[in-house]
């Protein structure tokens, strides 16, 4: 499997999502944005299809009014294939419902390591991961209030009764 | 989490059902930091791990956005204190993907030099740490600890002639390293290596002539290939559980492609494989070093110029991800940088946090001893875990 060849898979098999085909085989990966009620069903695919099964790593990046970004990096390490994959939750309510803040599929189903990576995201960021087994704060303790990473948490946030 | 599977299965060996919580930690020796493990017990075996992270947090991500390109990468050698020179190669590489930043050949041969010395400190340091969890079993418990520390000391007295630090060192800079091998230094580093080369050999022998140590290692917290990629274990696990992956050799950073080296993989996964894997690698990293003093070019050690203000190196906008394959495994940084002077973002991805958190599905099913020679045997550091 080289990078063009898992390009044109996804392509075909995921109309919606955007690849950035500027990948230099082996020094940067393909970089594939999908929308976020395709997440766990893209991730599966890598898994299963692309030969991606090492699960690399997953954040957030917070980008204020662009909303948040969850980014998960998944490698096939036979071929040397290495995708990183992005979807923006969305900031506003859904139609007819009320907002809850962020949420997004987890994927503890498709790969076990999400499950430390989805508890240290939600507890930096608080997205909520759907269908995550055992969602609670890994890094802070469990009565800190709000989560840092957020940009509008600033670095000298006071937490009682610390300072 | 319990590991349903393997609960059952003792579950049925064990019918009587009566059930212990032990806590192992915070301060526990064998945690080599603070690590808890709330372990749930039937008799004397594990059959559930909550593991509790986070006591040596330091929020490194959150302090790289306040932080400029040019104060960061010596604040980044905190991160895994044992192996300093990683992580600061993961983050100025990440930011010079960015900026598309020249590093001139002598620079990139004084990184790999310092990379490779910094993973042979580590592995003593490991071996020295896990013999001693081990302890009476190999017969005075702190011998094969003395003697590694004896070793390791060698490269700490090299890293301090060359950055005058002989733990965190700040050695990397965007654009290079800040300083060049001192005068004798190449003759002493070799000297060195031919010590350690020889006292390795007194190492296996001491322990795998020993009955004990092998019952301790083999047959011991298997980690299968499956297992190993799914959680995203790195390093000499991964490669102590059939895969062959080694970052050096398959996606080569700075100058790693113009040596010759080969990478071990042993496909048993339990804690002998890994000790193996990481017996080689010692060897591997002391050829790289050799190879890298002989052919040392001459030249500039970094392309930054002299800077006037912190806030003076700026990158331009974009992201990258930068892989390092340090002592534990793949250290990971992914940048995301403004055009400013400092990142929009940076997350760590430690080697030793993925690594670690193979524990609940590997511990259930042994018996409490094991836990520390299996969590001996992951190598974690938990600068790196907590970041």
């Amino acid at each position: 499997m080289t990078y063009e060849q898992a390009a044109s898979t996804i392509a075909e098999r995921f109309s919606s999502a955007i690849i950035d085909r500027g990948a230099v085989e082996g020094v940067t990966p393909l970089v594939i944005s999908v929308p976020v009620d395709q997440w766990r069903a893209f991730a599966q695919f890598a898994k299963e299809s692309l030969g991606c099964r090492f699960f690399n790593f997953l954040s957030a990046v917070d980008w204020k009014d662009g909303g948040l970004e969850v980014v998960a990096v998944l490698d096939n390490l036979d071929d040397n294939v290495s995708l990183r994959v992005k979807t923006r939750l969305p900031s506003g309510p859904p139609e007819g419902g009320p907002y809850e803040g962020p949420r997004c599929p987890s994927l503890v189903p498709v790969f076990r390591g999400a499950n430390w990576m989805e508890r240290e995201c939600y507890d930096m960021f608080g997205i909520v991961f759907e269908d995550h087994p055992d969602l609670r704060r890994i890094l802070l303790g469990d009565d800190w209030q709000g989560h840092p990473l957020l940009k509008s948490y600033a670095v000298d946030t006071p937490h009682p009764p610390y300072r | 989490m319990i590991d349903t599977a393997v609960h059952n299965q003792v579950a049925i060996d064990y019918s009587a059902g009566e059930r212990l919580t032990m806590n192992m930690g915070p301060q526990h020796p064998s945690a080599h930091g603070v690590f808890r493990a709330i372990l749930t017990l039937e008799g004397e075996t594990v059959v559930g791990v909550d593991a509790v992270i986070g006591y040596l947090h330091r929020c490194h991500e959150k302090l790289a956005e306040t932080l400029t390109y040019a104060q960061y990468p010596s604040i980044a050698s905190k991160t895994d204190y044992v192996a300093a020179m990683t992580s600061e190669f993961a983050y100025v590489l990440a930011a010079e993907q960015i900026g598309v930043v020249d590093v001139p050949k002598r620079a990139q041969y004084i990184r790999v030099i310092a990379a490779e010395l910094q993973r042979i400190a580590s592995h003593l340091l490991w071996l020295g740490t896990w013999c001693m969890d081990m302890g009476g079993a190999l017969g005075g418990g702190a011998t094969v600890f003395l003697y590694c520390i004896r070793e390791r000391e060698l490269i700490l007295d090299l890293f301090e002639s060359l950055v005058g630090a002989r733990l965190l060192y700040g050695l990397f800079q965007v654009g290079g390293v800040r300083y060049d091998l001192p005068d004798g230094w190449p003759q002493q580093c070799r000297d060195t290596l031919a010590t350690i080369e020889q006292r390795l050999l007194e190492y296996e022998r001491l322990l795998e002539d020993n009955p004990f140590f092998l019952a301790r290692a083999r047959g011991v917290g298997f980690i299968t290939r499956e297992l190993a990629e799914d959680v995203g274990v790195a390093g000499p696990l991964l490669r102590g559980s059939g895969v062959n992956f080694d970052l050096r050799r398959n996606l080569p950073y700075s100058s790693y492609g113009d040596f010759t080296f080969s990478v071990p993989v042993e496909p048993e996964g339990d804690c002998f494989a890994r000790y193996r894997v990481r017996m080689v690698e010692f060897r591997q990293s002391i050829a790289i070093v050799r190879q890298a003093l002989d052919r040392l070019p001459e030249g500039p050690i970094s392309s930054r110029p002299a800077l006037k203000s912190v806030a003076q190196i700026r990158i331009q906008k974009g992201e990258a991800y930068a892989r390092v394959e340090g002592p534990r495994g793949e250290v990971g940084c992914y940048l995301i940088a403004d055009g400013s002077a400092k990142p929009y973002r940076m997350k760590w991805r430690g080697a030793s946090f993925s690594n670690l958190s193979v524990l609940p599905h590997v511990l259930p099913g042994h018996k409490v001893a094991d836990v520390v020679a299996i969590m001996g045997s992951v190598d974690p550091v938990f600068g790196e875990v907590d970041r």
